[in-house]
């Protein structure tokens, strides 16, 4: 899974049907170390509520549809976890609300 | 597989996997001395993997070929933990 910062929203009227009812999130990787963002972005379908401001962690691929949320979509991409923290090497270099 | 080592853990209470008992490592792409390169993604541990051991790293679908990972959202499963990597016969790595 790639870790990543949720930057924004993306918002499609018109799209396909199956995916109707399904939130977009528009992702920014981020190194985990430095929590900067890397300027890659990425659209993800968000199965766990996530927002703005918020670090989470995707899955790619067919592993995408293994969520409630994205079954039998077509989705390649799905937001699974809002990260609290981030622990390397002993120290925390990420923790929510901190 | 792709080799990398354990630096780090991932917590999170809200997630969607309905995996219980699976933990989220930190982990960085490394070659076969065990050099960390820098480049950094989370993996889903089930065999307790520890701090800095250096490890084995399936990606893709192929992670949820497993009991526990199978129809689950993972892209990227430890495997197993290395102890000993050789090249053109010399050892490259001991853990």
């Amino acid at each position: 899974m790639v870790l990543a910062r949720v930057v924004g929203t993306v918002v499609s009227s018109h799209k396909s049907q199956k995916i109707e009812g399904i939130k977009f999130l528009l992702l920014d990787k981020i190194d985990p170390v430095s929590m900067k963002g890397k300027g890659d972005f990425v659209v993800s379908m968000d199965s766990v509520g996530a927002g703005p401001g918020d670090i989470v962690f995707y899955v790619s691929g067919s592993s995408a549809r293994n969520t409630d949320v994205t079954e039998g979509k077509p989705s390649d991409s799905a937001v699974i976890a809002i990260v609290d923290h981030i622990e390397k090497d002993g120290a925390f270099t990420y923790q929510k609300n901190r | 597989m792709i080799l990398a080592k354990v630096v780090g853990t991932v917590v999170c209470s809200s997630r969607n996997d309905s995996m219980n008992g699976a933990r989220y490592l930190l982990v960085e792409k490394s070659n076969q001395h065990g050099e960390r390169k820098g480049d950094y993604l989370v993996a889903l541990d089930v065999l307790g993997a520890g701090h800095d051991e250096l490890v084995m790293v399936t990606e893709g679908s192929p992670s949820r070929e497993t009991p526990l990972t199978t129809n689950k959202p993972v892209d990227a499963l430890i495997v197993g933990i290395v102890d000993k990597i050789d090249e053109n016969e010399q050892v490259t790595y001991m853990k």
